[in-house]
């Protein structure tokens, strides 16, 4: 299970990246592996206010439907539209062509409550047990 | 507590093999099973193309031998046990004495006796229910710890496994059956399936069933075939309309409002279910199963339990749903009020909007 140690993480199995004052946001290996094969992603409009923990989105397998939540405050400044027509490279690149949105964080105290990369793969551990 | 519940989980004989293959295993039924091995749209799609094997060790197998065998299944099943030659398998219902679904099944006869095989949900209920109807002439024997069972399935099937059998594959008819030896292993070769494709289930000893697998896989893995888990197998049914037990229907749904009345067989004399679903039929069956495939936009993927709408009017609810990967569309089972059994459209309502959805009578593909 790849769990990049430069990333943050949330217990609902997103990701972050803080890029030059952005927060770029997917979602983990580990949650595209439970997911298996991804057919949607719905993502939300550019200029979106977002609260952390608010769903902002989804990501729909052949077998299930999960909401996306916000890891922080802020406003939606980009979103992966390469998805629309290719969800699967949340599969095959969840950490990097399967991005999901770029969100400009209003709260920059949200970042400190996310999960290290050991944090996270001690939570997926004891989930997994 | 969960640790404590995965360590009573049972293992088929194929464990072994599913875990060496990557594949993602989930507790099903008292089991860990394969879910998938390289993605549910893969292993579809093998299926539908080339072949796909699956493990359904888990299943439930019980022998009935006697004089009385027939007379007794005849009355515990909906389907006529007497139309069923030797060497050929049916499907058919237990039902409860209401008319609702205990389990389905398929009935094999054998030239010297019955076989029958179950949910694997359900075994200790179905069989607790056999053994309290049956007669004592009747030799009834689980046989599920002791029986492998894999599924080879697909358009390449019968080809791929001819030559590692030593029966003549182009005599067994769809729901026929023959006893053979695949290598040495003694089998029973039966070409029923749960995928809509041609194809073969294979019942073996335990310890033959690795064997078995590994060389299905290497004949078929260089023509497109290979391994596939409980997640197609769902896909699959789905597509095809077949229901799945526990979802589509349980003891509360009687076996016409789950649109199996064509495994029911009023006519053949008494048996149990009987006379409640002959009451039902005349009185107006309350509820239909119909098929909904989604036809605006394809995200709105059915999931079970979604409510299905006409002219704002809750009719019923999703029991199956998924994404076909064959259609590239939302597609469900629905079980709604009588009244709108006919209807030719429906909303399906998915996450607060009501996608549309055309009815489609019996296969989606």
């Amino acid at each position: 299970m790849n769990i990049p140690q430069d990333l943050k993480y949330t217990k609902e199995h997103e990701w972050v990246l803080l890029d030059d004052g952005v927060a770029v946001v997917g979602i983990t290996d580990f949650a595209q592996s439970e997911l298996g094969d991804i057919v949607f992603v719905e993502l939300p409009s550019i200029g979106l206010n977002l609260k952390v923990m608010e769903p902002f989105g989804s990501v729909e397998s052949v077998k299930s439907v999960s909401d996306l939540y916000s890891p922080v405050s802020g406003v939606v400044a980009d979103v992966n539209t390469r998805l629309t027509a290719n969800p699967d490279l949340v599969n095959s690149d969840p950490f990097g062509e399967g991005w999901m949105v770029r969100i400009e964080p209003s709260e920059m105290s949200d970042l400190d409550q996310l999960l290290t990369a050991e944090e996270y793969a001690e939570y997926i551990g004891a989930e997994q047990a | 507590m969960e640790s404590i519940a995965r360590e009573k989980l049972k293992k088929t004989p194929l464990f072994d093999r599913h875990v060496a293959r990557g594949a993602k295993i989930v507790p099903f039924a008292g089991y860990e099973m394969p879910l998938s091995y390289d993605g549910i749209l893969a292993e579809h799609r093998r299926v539908r193309n080339a072949a796909g094997l699956f493990d359904v060790s888990h299943m439930g197998e019980a022998e009935f031998r006697g004089g009385e065998a027939a007379s007794f299944l005849e009355h515990v099943t909906s389907n006529s046990v007497a139309s069923l030659g030797p060497m050929h398998a049916q499907y058919s219902l237990l039902l409860n004495r209401r008319g609702g679904v205990i389990d389905d099944l398929i009935v094999y006869r054998l030239e010297d006796r019955f076989l029958i095989v179950v949910n694997a949900a359900n075994i200790e209920k179905d069989f607790e229910w056999i053994a309290s109807h049956l007669s004592p002439d009747v030799d009834f024997r689980n046989i599920s710890d002791d029986t492998a069972l894999l599924a080879w399935q697909g358009p390449k099937a019968a080809a791929i496994l001819q030559p590692l059998v030593d029966a003549d594959l182009a005599r067994i008819p769809s729901f026929g059956m023959a006893t053979a030896r695949f290598g040495t292993a003694p089998v029973i070769l039966a070409r029923t399936g749960y995928t809509g494709e041609d194809g073969f289930e294979i019942f073996c000893a335990n310890r033959d069933a690795p064997a078995i697998w590994d060389q299905l896989l290497d004949a078929g893995e260089p023509q497109g075939a290979g391994p596939a888990g409980l997640g197609a197998r769902d896909t699959l049914r789905l597509e095809k309309q077949y229901r799945l037990y526990g979802q589509d229907m349980d003891e509360t749904v009687s076996a016409l409002e789950a649109g199996l009345g064509w495994v029911v067989k009023l006519d053949k004399g008494d048996f149990i279910g009987r006379d409640a679903l002959v009451a039902q039929k005349k009185a107006g069956v309350p509820r239909a199963t119909i098929g909904l495939r989604v036809t605006d936009d394809a995200r709105n993927i059915p999931r079970p339990g979604y409510e299905v709408v006409v002219d704002g009017e809750v009719a019923g609810e999703v029991t199956s749903g998924t994404f076909s990967p064959t259609l590239e569309t939302g597609i469900a089972l629905a079980r709604v009020s009588k009244k709108f059994a006919d209807v030719p459209a429906a909303g399906i309502r998915v996450r607060n909007k009501d996608a549309r959805a055309a009815r489609v009578a019996k296969s989606f593909v």
